[in-house]
């Protein structure tokens, strides 16, 4: 049962062949029994998923099913849940029982799915590999000495290991592809604006964007049809008219030109993840897509630019966990700076005060322009260079990631080595494309993912690229051994 | 770029961080490292360029000015470390 992906659990809830009930059962079983090799989890949500699938199963009876109906499904701990904790992989939060629901909560609540747990993932989302989170790192199922990436490590590894059929995560500079890639799984991050930010904790508010992690690109349409739409209480919600984000999966590729940029191609990346990106690239060429070098100049750049961008963005964030209001407040504090300086000195871990500070300093009079204005103004050329390179093609192909999994401890000594672990994803996030990974193959046994960038709002025609290389190829149905 | 422990000190009054003396240093090793990484910024050229803010350009909505919230004060105090009389309890700051 929990090798099925969405789609085929959704048709046989459909047929009747099995309850939500028994699904979530099952589901709960496999966490209770494997997440301890994981860690994948930093809240189980047994009760509240059985009662969401008794009642899935009693609206399908009545004939008020919809698509996703009684699936369970897991939310990365960044998404506010009412009356369950949620938070963000921070002690600041620890004691967070959110008193409201995201938007994307409230979307899956009204479809009916259960949730079975909330993710682990990096402090705030700020980490590539699942290992700043207050909870103790998630380990890769392929190799349970490796990191999933991160931030959305608990959501990837869940999925990858078969504890949930699917699982949502937040993407602000790879943060949904990344682990993703690492995992072998499928992994969506759409346009900026797509999805409801409402209750999703804020990192870096022109960047963050919530999005699907499933095992295929099938499922991850199924979820964000549930999870897009407007919202009037996200100040950049999209408004646009609703859409079937499967509607192309079934289109032809025959004259589909794909892009090859030429700087993602370069230096630093791992002969293995060159190999399987090759053999993907002749797949597509098989299926008659057509192959175009283009230039992206300027994404070499993105990295120092998102690594001034989203510190900046995150300081300002930040600032509303003050040991006032709710989360983490430390003992005794002797004035109120004192409460203030203990409560979040205390509460937040090493990475996030390191990024609070880096965006303090880029913010502070006199370094404004020589940092955070030329970032954004590097950004604009980083988007541009996008723009043009879509006038020549329909998607842009690459790496997600520069290398497979790496091991736990390997590169948390020097953050700037771990920033470049995103190298590949940040600039689309910088330009708020879509873009999704997708399992390509392996190398020495880990996965290999793939990276599709689209245009703006072009998330149909990705899932359609993605879709026509599932049906072709084996690999996003490989299940690390003992989580079979 | 090399920050010192004394720079630190001040980036993290600047953000209400209480950092401890033992790890000053590592903070001014990690900071001074993102702040070398992200000089090559420097050598691009963006003249007459504008900043970007915010990826689809898109203006910001407006709506009529009138209430849209519920009052739901106790119900979000009721997770606040410390309440009286519906007030947030901080130390004393007028003696």
């Amino acid at each position: 049962m929990h090798d099925k992906t969405l789609a085929e659990l959704a048709a046989a809830l459909g047929d009747g062949k099995v309850s939500s009930v028994e699904l979530t059962e099952h589901f709960l079983r496999r966490i209770e029994s494997l997440d301890n090799r994981l860690n994948s989890l930093i809240t189980v949500t047994a009760e509240q998923a059985l009662e969401t699938a008794r009642a899935a199963d009693a609206a399908r009876a009545r004939g008020e099913a919809g698509p996703l109906t009684g699936v369970p499904i897991v939310h990365k701990d960044i998404f506010c849940t009412e009356g369950v904790r949620t938070s963000c992989a921070s002690r600041m939060l620890d004691n967070f029982i959110s008193p409201y629901d995201a938007g994307v909560v409230e979307r899956f609540k009204a479809v009916g799915c259960p949730v079975l747990g909330k993710t682990n993932m990096d402090e705030f989302a700020m980490g590539s590999s699942n290992e700043t989170s207050y909870y103790g790192p998630v380990n890769n199922p392929w190799d349970t000495q490796r990191v999933p990436g991160g931030s959305s490590g608990g959501s990837a590894a869940a999925v990858a290991a078969r504890l949930a059929p699917g699982a949502t995560g937040t993407d602000t500079g790879g943060s949904i592809r990344q682990p993703a890639a690492l995992t072998g799984i499928t992994g969506l991050k759409p346009t900026y604006g797509r999805v409801s930010r409402w209750g999703m904790i804020a990192f870096a508010s022109s960047l963050d964007q919530g999005g699907p992690m499933a095992r295929t690109a099938e499922d991850c349409g199924l979820m964000l049809n549930v999870m897009a739409g407007f919202d009037e209480r996200d100040s950049t919600s999209l408004e646009r008219p609703a859409e079937d984000f499967n509607a192309r999966l079934n289109t032809t590729l025959k004259g589909l030109r794909i892009g090859l940029p030429r700087e993602f191609f370069g230096e630093g990346m791992d002969p293995g993840v060159a190999r399987v990106i090759d053999e993907a690239i002749d797949f597509y060429k098989k299926l008659g897509a057509e192959f175009v070098e283009v230039a992206l100049p300027h994404s070499g750049l993105s990295v120092p630019v998102y690594y001034v961008v989203a510190p900046a963005e995150c300081s300002s964030n930040l600032a509303r966990f003050d040991g006032v209001r709710y989360g983490y407040r430390c003992e005794d504090p002797k004035d109120l700076m004192d409460l203030y300086m203990r409560s979040r000195g205390e509460g937040f871990g090493p990475e996030v005060q390191r990024r609070i500070m880096v965006g303090t300093y880029a913010l502070s009079a006199g370094y404004f322009d020589a940092y955070y204005l030329k970032a954004q103004k590097i950004r604009r050329l980083i988007a541009d260079d996008f723009r043009q390179a879509f006038e020549q093609v329909d998607v842009i192909l690459a790496p997600t990631t520069p290398t497979t999994a790496f091991r736990l401890g390997e590169k948390t000594a020097d953050p700037v080595t771990m920033y470049l672990s995103d190298v590949y994803t940040i600039a689309v996030n910088l330009a708020g494309l879509p873009a999704m990974s997708l399992p390509a193959g392996f190398s020495e046994g880990l996965p290999v993912g793939m990276q599709l960038i689209g245009n703006y709002f072009d998330e149909a025609r990705l899932l359609g690229v993605a879709h026509q290389y599932q049906l072709g190829t084996e690999w996003h149905q490989m299940a690390p051994a003992g989580f079979e | 770029m090399s920050l010192s422990q004394e720079q630190v000190k001040k980036i993290a009054h600047l953000a209400r961080l209480n950092v401890r003396e033992e790890d000053l240093d590592t903070y001014a090793r990690t900071l001074s490292d993102i702040l070398d990484f992200v000089e090559q910024m420097e050598g691009v050229d963006t003249e007459g360029v504008e900043p970007m803010a915010h990826p689809l350009e898109l203006s910001q909505r407006l709506r009529a000015d009138a209430p849209t919230e519920p009052d739901r004060r106790a119900h979000f105090q009721r997770i606040a470390p410390a309440v009286e009389d519906g007030l947030y309890l901080v130390p004393r700051v007028i003696e």
